[in-house]
């Protein structure tokens, strides 16, 4: 009954879905208040229903319901509740449908927190997420119904979920990443809202910048959750691959970075809208593009979940009418919104001008690596791969290029400044920077040219930025004037900078530095890494919930003294038969050590063994939560909530009309 | 210069410096950084360059795996049931390698026919199997015509 109600629903939530998408576009069209009045009502009412269906979903899948297909391919009487819950995304069908819930919960978010906004932006903005909405809830249930039941024929027990998705991280992985994602279609719905309207002002990339930067941080997160997650349960100690879809969740990242600087600067001064605009409708389908790459199977990754053609070209064709549709609109529309603003060679404007070029560049070479293999098969010119190297080339030396222009970013002045105010502000820092970077490599022992140009451009990042916030409060009569006085963006701006400059350090650190040995180990032999001595000292037998497992135990030791006790694991698990591989990692913030089993060598009891020793590389995913946290702590500033309250204050007579 | 004016020029210059540095980099970086893929029939023909990075991929032999007793040295078959090519690789195999699955496997063709793997790729689970090889496999069954189809369609099967 309960996967009935939840595909029944499914279908209440579309119909919702297309009134959304029609009614308040009709009303902004013949400026009938009532019609334009029903969109937040229509969003709520989208989220109850996607809710509803997300729950029965859930709840096939706690009570094992293997009647259900998705259950019974995805789940197992044995498997642990917890992952039986996080088995609901673990699949093709339930993650589209996470990805509507998702989207419902942004349609929902900005509804409610939107208020003070003009009644008629705001029902276009749900308008346009209300025609996304209709997009993903047709394709769940034309071509991914995930209630579909296997009756006759339900099986005893379900097939288990894939072993390498037990895990914690991934629990929450998924609905980060998604968060992020499908947050990018608020700025989209807010630009193609713009286009409709013919109104692009400072108020209006105001509006959207919150939702942007929230929609960034959740990528940022997702993004850095997911690599953590390849680092310790794949096994290989890697933490980016540069697989495809990699790329697909990267390139949204990349462009919504250049479209939240690009905000700014729309915002502040002005300029820039028409690019803005553009920068919005690139990330969003960017974002569709991932969502078509991931679920049309036309990719070989662990995500691939699905195979079924028809999917595949369900998607095309959305993303076709979504991005061919916003683009045609913008060609009609753009040229009426250009600006008429001016500034300097050298401006904060030009500084974020690279940034931007930049980041769309590297988004489209990395665009470019994904797809040439896809394009050059679909020529018929044979299966190509675009393997890491590649990316390693174009990427590196493009960041490595912005990095000069982002320390000159926060301490530069609108409209026109000096090459003397430069010198003045940042030559000390940049002799620091110098100092420091070019010496602590020597810290190391072996001398590393790249760690150190990594280290001198983290400094020069770290150290403006410092420079910047003391001058910020010295200038204040008191201290906590100071910081009361210091906008809640500015500090997020330095945390997420600050963050950036701590993965460059933990990416070139770890790249650089890290030392790995597959070796074939037997019980009581030791091994030295980077002056660790790995002991591999009883193999033992195991038993999980779900799992068989051997275990390897090992002592680490450093000039005689303890440092951890390591246990990695190569596990059989029940149902499906499926070996997996589980590392065992001593973290630390200066260095990992990292121990993985190969399989069994020779007749002895002997083990293939892989050691790590890998050094910074918790920088990189800190450095990322940095960057989240910096983004969220943007959207506490007061400006926002001065703009809430004269909404709030506003909202009454909205409300108030709404109903007439 | 009109205000205006030299917005637009900063704003070409801009786009063209990186976007041309870009591109440089691209090309630099494609020529040597992508790999063809060859199907064990391919390479026995000598199709396949020697020398090149290339990844050749298909069902590994049974009985073909041979470890060494005392590194990590492996040297297996793959085939398409046309041809098979040997591969030596060493190090830490993927757990869902084995024998009488599909697998792929990057490195550089040496003068002897044998690809000196630098990667070995299995499936990521039990019903997957890299495409590259199901396409490989679905090619030589219709080169080879009805006599041989259930043998090579068992190896699709699995």
């Amino acid at each position: 009954m309960i996967p009935e109600f939840g595909h029944f629903a499914l279908i209440i939530a579309l119909c919702l879905a297309v009134l959304l998408a029609t009614v308040p576009l009709w009303g902004a069209w013949r400026r009938n208040t009532g019609a334009m009045a029903l969109a937040p009502g229509l969003a709520m009412g989208l989220l109850v229903f996607t809710g509803i269906a997300f729950v029965c979903l859930t709840t096939a899948f706690l009570q094992d319901d293997f009647s259900v297909e998705v259950v019974a391919n995805n789940s197992n009487s044995l498997l642990p509740p917890i992952y039986k819950f996080s088995a609901v995304w673990g699949n093709h069908e339930g993650s589209l449908l996470l990805w509507v819930l998702i989207l419902a919960v942004w349609t929902a978010a900005v509804a409610l927190f939107s208020r003070e906004l003009p009644l008629l932006v705001l029902s276009r903005v749900l308008a346009v997420m209300g025609f996304v909405a209709v997009g993903f809830l047709s394709f769940s249930l034309l071509t991914s119904n995930p209630f579909a039941r296997l009756i006759p024929g339900t099986p005893a027990d379900g097939q288990d979920l894939n072993p390498l998705l037990q895990d914690p991280g991934l629990i929450i992985h998924p609905p980060l990443l998604y968060m992020g994602y499908v947050g990018f279609s608020v700025a989209f719905a807010f630009a193609i809202a713009a286009l409709l309207g013919g109104r692009l002002d400072a108020s209006w990339a105001r509006w959207s910048r919150p939702w942007t930067n929230i929609a960034w941080a959740f990528l940022t997160l997702g993004i850095m959750l997911g690599s953590w997650w390849a680092y310790y349960e794949l096994g290989w100690g890697g933490w980016w691959f540069w697989d495809p879809v990699e790329n697909a969740s990267f390139m949204p990242w990349l462009a919504g970075t250049a479209l939240l600087h690009s905000l700014a600067v729309t915002e502040k001064r002005g300029l820039f809208k028409s690019w803005t605009v553009l920068l919005a409708i690139f990330a969003f389908s960017l974002s569709l593009l991932g969502t078509f790459l991931v679920r049309s199977g036309v990719l070989t990754s662990v995500h691939a979940f699905a195979t079924d053609p028809a999917r595949g070209l369900f998607i095309l064709v959305f993303l076709a009418i979504v991005v061919g549709g916003s683009l045609t609109l913008y060609a009609l529309r753009a040229p009426a919104v250009n600006s008429r603003v001016s500034f300097a060679w050298l401006s904060r404007e030009t500084l974020l001008l690279v940034n931007n070029v930049v980041f769309l560049v590297a988004t489209l070479t990395v665009l470019f690596g994904t797809l040439f293999p896809l394009l050059m098969d679909a020529l018929g010119q044979g299966k190509y791969s675009v393997g890491p190297p590649y990316f390693n080339a174009v990427f590196v030396p493009l960041m490595a290029l912005l990095v000069p222009f982002m320390g000159l970013g926060p301490v530069s002045r609108w409209k026109r400044d000096s090459a003397q105010r430069w010198k003045a502000e940042l030559l000390l820092p940049t002799l620091a920077a110098l100092a420091c970077g070019l010496t602590l490599p020597l810290l190391h022992g072996e001398y590393n040219l790249w760690v150190a140009l990594a280290l001198v451009l983290a400094g020069w990042l770290l150290l403006g930025l410092l420079r910047d916030v003391w001058f910020r409060l010295r200038a204040a009569p008191t201290l906590a004037r100071g910081l009361r006085r210091t906008p809640a963006s500015y500090w997020g701006m330095v945390l997420a900078h600050l963050g950036f400059a701590a993965c460059v350090v933990g990416v070139v650190a770890t790249s650089q530095y890290s030392i790995e040995r597959d070796l074939k180990m037997e019980v009581g032999q030791a091994e030295t890494l980077a002056g660790y001595r790995f002991e591999f000292v009883e193999l033992a037998n195991f038993r999980g919930p779900n799992y068989l497992a051997d275990e390897a135990r090992f002592v680490v030791s450093r000039n005689g003294e303890e440092v951890a006790r390591l246990a990695p694991q190569k596990r059989r698990y029940l149902a499906s038969n499926q070996i997996m591989t589980e590392a065992a990692i001593d973290a630390g913030l200066f260095r990992d050590l990292y121990v993985a089993m190969g399989e069994p060598v020779g007749q002895g009891g002997a083990w293939a063994i892989r050691l790590h020793y890998k050094p910074m590389v918790r920088w990189m995913w800190l450095g990322a939560i940095f960057m989240a946290v910096g983004g969220f702590v943007t959207v506490m500033d007061k400006r926002y909530r001065r703009q809430r309250a004269a909404r709030a204050a506003g909202a009454g007579e909205v409300a108030h009309g709404a109903q007439a | 210069m009109h205000p205006v004016r030299k917005q637009r020029l900063i704003v070409v210059l801009c786009v063209v410096l990186f976007s041309s540095a870009a591109i440089g980099l691209m090309a630099y970086a494609l020529r040597g950084n992508i790999n063809l893929f060859f199907p064990p029939a391919e390479v026995a023909a000598g199709k396949a360059p020697v020398g090149q990075p290339i990844r050749v991929g298909g069902m590994v032999v049974d009985g073909s795996v041979q470890r060494s007793d005392n590194s990590l040295r492996v040297r297996f078959e793959v085939t398409d049931y046309q041809a098979s090519v040997p591969i030596v690789y060493e190090g830490i195999l993927p757990d869902l390698f084995d024998e009488g699955q599909g697998a792929v496997a990057a490195g550089v063709l040496d003068e002897n026919g044998v690809l000196q793997a630098t990667e070995v790729l299995a499936k990521h689970d039990e019903n997957y199997m890299p495409p590259e090889v199901a396409d490989a496999l679905e090619k030589s069954r219709a080169q080879m015509g009805a006599g041989n189809a259930d043998k090579a369609g068992k190896g699709q099967g699995e």
